[in-house]
């Protein structure tokens, strides 16, 4: 749920991404705050494990300058992507505005991307929203690595409805910002049709 | 169609006021006003210190979390909670199902009398928070604003 505030004319939005363990949302937002100018973001969270697995959320805010005279501001965050972490990819999905699924590349990953994929769509089905309906972008993960899987296999498997989809390789920051972009331009594009 | 909150200067006005109101009747050191999807809505007293966007996030997972356990306990929800620092005691309510009020306080002041304190402010926000929420459902004088966004608009965001 986007919350405009015509007071000090701000537009936040929230913006999630999903996927299967390991699969590189944590090292997206780490990428995007090691490459954002800090007066652009808050402090990044991780509520991580001992080991660095996503225990809760990671938290990234990011404001992206102005538009029409409201500053745009987008929280990002990301869900632990271990399947018994179910409970909390639920909560963390509540009032989102757009999502990014992430997926892994990896050949033997693609029963875990299948899973994750469906997860997000049941879960949120269940807060009540329709993936089909909302901002959503597709990015390949893991595109560096010799196991990767064809992009034509992987878009037949993960993307069926053809949203926007990128290849990434996320620690080096490839297809990292054309994710986020897109998927922002997505939501202000929804915010548009809504206002 | 995105559900959307709109806060407009009348009812923030109204809420900044409220939380003034709580931050000196409850000797409190500050008072933040925080949506359930984590985003700050207003906040009063020394909030300069605080990394109040990191705050209202953490705050609004935790509420979260706390509402995912008292639904596996069939309780319909946890309404507060308090939290015992060395310096700095937490109290967190949630108020009329919508927001998260959060008051920071230490030994000038005690449990007690903060949520004697919040208990008033919690019925006069929900007040506000019923209204802004009919006019967020109906649009009210929301401008044209976002329906004149054009795409070069969306796109100059992102010439960095």
């Amino acid at each position: 749920m986007s919350f405009i505030n015509y007071s000090s004319r701000e537009i936040n939005c929230k913006i999630v991404y999903y996927g299967p363990g390991l699969c590189g949302k944590t090292t997206n937002l780490q990428y995007i705050y090691n490459k954002t100018n800090p007066e652009a973001k808050g402090k990044m969270i991780s509520l991580a494990t001992e080991t660095e697995r996503t225990l809760f959320f990671d938290f990234l805010p990011l404001s992206l300058g102005e538009i029409r005279g409201f500053k745009t501001r987008f929280h990002l965050y990301t869900v632990p992507g271990q399947v018994f972490y179910d409970a909390s990819r639920k909560l963390i999905l509540k009032g989102v505005d757009g999502v990014v699924y992430v997926g892994d590349s990896q050949m033997e990953r693609m029963e875990a991307n299948i899973e994750s994929l469906d997860n997000l769509r049941s879960n949120l089905h269940e807060q009540g929203y329709d993936l089909d309906k909302l901002p959503y972008v597709v990015q390949y993960n893991k595109r560096d690595l010799p196991n990767a899987i064809q992009m034509s296999e992987l878009e037949a498997e993960l993307n069926p409805t053809k949203v926007p989809s990128f290849e990434a390789v996320a620690p080096k920051g490839i297809g990292v910002f054309d994710t986020l972009k897109a998927v922002a331009k997505l939501v202000l594009t929804e915010l548009r049709k809504g206002g | 169609m995105i559900q959307q909150l709109v806060m407009y200067e009348e009812e923030l006005q109204q809420i900044n006021h409220i939380c003034e109101n709580l931050h000196r009747d409850s000797n409190a050191k500050a008072v933040l006003v925080i949506d359930k999807n984590g985003q700050a809505i207003a906040q009063a007293g020394d909030t300069q210190q605080l990394d109040v966007t990191s705050l209202s996030s953490l705050t609004a997972g935790n509420v979260a979390a706390t509402g995912g356990i008292a639904q596996l306990l069939a309780e319909r929800e946890f309404s507060g909670q308090f939290h015992e620092g060395e310096r700095t005691n937490v109290h967190i309510s949630i108020v009329g199902a919508r927001v998260i009020l959060v008051v920071l306080f230490d030994d000038r002041s005690s449990l007690g009398l903060v949520r004697l304190r919040v208990k008033r402010a919690s019925a006069e926000l929900t007040v506000v928070l019923d209204v802004m929420v009919k006019k967020s459902a109906l649009g009210v004088g929301q401008p044209s604003v976002f329906s004149e966004i054009t795409d070069d608009d969306i796109d100059n965001l992102f010439n960095d």
